[in-house]
């Protein structure tokens, strides 16, 4: 726990001297936030053109499949911008400067993960949050109820620690295969693809994959269900979709102690 | 302040054997080496490349869990507890920054004041101290990544001491340094441990450095502790020699003297080597008495020469 407090102090210290550079550059910021906005927003453009020739997909409405991009845009948007530096760690592993972290007072995860924090990839989260507020504005038929509106924060939210756990985890395996940033990224970004479509157009080995191997359903399918007042296609008993923060919470310990694992068995290197 | 005992480090590697097959394989770092460190002590820690310095090192600032052995710094088990421990060392990488690469050296030196809650006074105090006598003042501005390898080492040793570190590990503090760069760290290093009472721990290839600012020294090869004691020590274990160089009226065949072997000869110039520990008077008037003697001068063992015939 006291871990945890010095962890989330470092990391804050660090983050504030990276923002404190970037905003000495106001404009360069500026630009390199919007052309990150805007990269990030092709994949909804795909998904508007898509809609474009169907008013379907997968028995979803536009609103509808917007609100499930939303929601998975912003959620890896959050993790990728406070998180999304742990993928460094391999290199920093391998070229030996991971030992001049370790000599510092504040747990070597707070440092990777705050180091160089580029904070236009704010871009993400900006984005996934206007699709997000558009689809809930158009979203037609839906019994809104103070669970379910309660839920659109707590699924974002869930869905941010489940990604940023996925990260974590993709750094800790790292430890062993210096070069595995690749792996993790196609759980990552690869994961928020998939889920930016709803899981009925998916095969149902795909979706049980990543409900019970993966847990990625938990980001946005399975609350997002819930609120539009449909079943999933797994037939999963109904508490399920209110499992993310749990599932979440899970997959965090999870990376915590595989970063652990990773993290003992630190080698160094020769010179 | 630092306590090892009986420490061992094992590096378990695979080796290409064949187009597929790998085989595993042990690299013995350290193989049991025991010391102690009083505070306030200067150590030279010198060894061939490949002895097990630096992995002791990272042993000693809690970088490597040790495959076994006791280890204690300040009271601390670096391994367990490290990032406590860091706040009560300083550590000197010459071969790597421990600056941010992209930030202006006192950018740098802001977030370790943060990082290490550095009382502002000492922070103040420390930065001023440094910057005068490692010659930073123009420096504090530059992005790391654009000062030189001497400057960088300047600004890394600073860094290292900002918190006031009890213990100073230095791995290759001199390495690329030229003459007057390391004049000016060795002299900053020996105020240090003078006035601060810091104990420092320091690796090097260039002996002269320890022949300037540590008192003992420990001598490593293949992860085993050779020697350990000051450095006159070290001449009679190294079984070190010094030599007489004599310059005759003429060219004449080897000089045979009891007492002493003449190992080179260059026209009227020969060299005659005799234990470090005897007197060179006898030796010089027997020499004077019996050929044409026109000038002779003692040359001092070499450090270095010791080291080598140890490692042999
Ligand atoms: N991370 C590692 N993985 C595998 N072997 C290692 C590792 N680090 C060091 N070794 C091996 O351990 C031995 C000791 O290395 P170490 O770096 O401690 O030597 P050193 O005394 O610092 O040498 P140098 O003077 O060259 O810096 C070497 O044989 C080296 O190959
Ligand atoms: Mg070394």
């Amino acid at each position: 726990m006291a871990d945890l407090a010095a962890g989330a102090r470092g990391y804050g210290l660090i983050v504030a001297m990276w923002v404190r550079t970037t905003m000495a550059y106001r404009m360069s910021f500026a630009m390199t936030a919007l052309g990150n906005l805007l990269m990030t927003a092709a994949d909804f453009a795909t998904i508007a053109i898509m809609f474009s020739h169907t008013d379907v997909l997968g028995g979803f409405t536009f609103a509808e499949v917007a609100l499930l991009y939303g929601t998975t845009s912003t959620s890896l948007g959050l993790a990728d911008l406070l998180l999304g530096n742990l993928d460094r760690i391999g290199g920093r592993i391998r070229d030996g400067t991971m030992d001049t972290l370790l000599v510092r007072p504040v747990p070597v995860f707070a440092q990777i993960a705050a180091d160089r924090f580029a904070l236009r990839r704010i871009g993400r989260v900006l984005q996934g949050l206007i699709v997000l507020v558009w689809s809930l504005t158009a979203l037609e038929g839906v019994a809104w109820t103070p669970v379910s509106v309660l839920l659109v924060p707590v699924m974002v939210l869930s869905g941010a620690a489940i990604f940023g756990a996925v990260f974590a985890c993709g750094a800790a395996f790292q430890f062993w295969a210096t070069d595995a940033a690749e792996v993790q990224n196609s759980f990552t970004y690869g994961g928020n693809t998939l889920t930016q479509y709803p899981p009925t157009i998916f095969t149902k080995e795909l979706v049980r994959g990543v409900t019970f191997v993966v847990p990625l359903a938990f980001v946005n399918w399975l609350p997002a269900l819930h609120i539009l007042g449909r079943d999933d296609p797994l037939g999963l008993p109904g508490w399920v979709d209110f499992a993310s923060p749990l599932v979440a919470a899970a997959c965090c310990a999870l990376a915590g102690l595989a970063w652990r694992t990773g993290l003992r068995g630190y080698r160094s290197t020769g010179s | 302040m630092i306590e090892v005992e009986d420490l061992r480090k094992v590096f378990a590697v695979r080796r290409r054997a064949g187009r597929l097959r790998r085989t595993r394989h042990e690299v013995r770092a350290v193989g049991g080496i025991s010391f102690s460190v009083p505070r306030g002590e200067m150590v030279g820690y010198i060894g061939p490349n490949g002895a097990g310095k630096s992995t002791t090192i990272k042993m000693l600032t809690g970088i490597l869990t040790p495959s076994s052995g006791r280890l204690r710094v300040a009271g601390i088990d670096p391994a367990r507890e490290r990032t406590r421990l860091a706040r009560r060392i300083g550590v000197v990488f010459g071969q790597r920054t421990t600056l941010w690469w992209d930030l202006p050296l006192l950018d740098s030196y802001r977030l370790m004041r943060r990082m290490y809650r550095i009382p502002d006074d000492r922070y103040h105090a420390n930065l001023a101290r440094c910057t005068e006598l490692l010659d930073l003042g123009d420096l504090l501005e530059v992005p790391v990544r654009q000062l030189s390898l001497g400057q960088r080492m300047r600004g890394d040793i600073a860094a290292a001491l900002l918190h006031d570190p009890e213990v100073l590990y230095l791995d290759e503090p001199t390495i690329g340094l030229d003459v007057l760069s390391k004049a000016k760290v060795r002299e900053f290093l020996r105020e240090l441990n003078a006035d601060r009472g810091t104990t420092v721990l320091l690796t090097t290839h260039d002996l002269s450095d320890i022949e300037q600012l540590c008192k003992r020294v420990m001598v490593i090869d293949h992860g085993r502790l050779m020697y350990d004691g000051d450095l006159d020590g070290l001449h009679a274990v190294g079984e070190s020699e010094r030599m007489l160089v004599i310059d005759l009226e003429r060219e004449l065949p080897p000089i045979d003297v009891a007492g002493c072997r003449t190992v080179k000869v260059e026209g009227p110039r020969q060299w005659l080597a005799f234990p470090a520990g005897a007197s060179a008077a006898p030796l010089v008037a027997e020499v004077a008495e019996r050929w044409p003697l026109v000038d002779l001068s003692v040359r001092e063992p070499d450090i270095e020469d010791v080291i080598a015939r140890m490692y042999a």
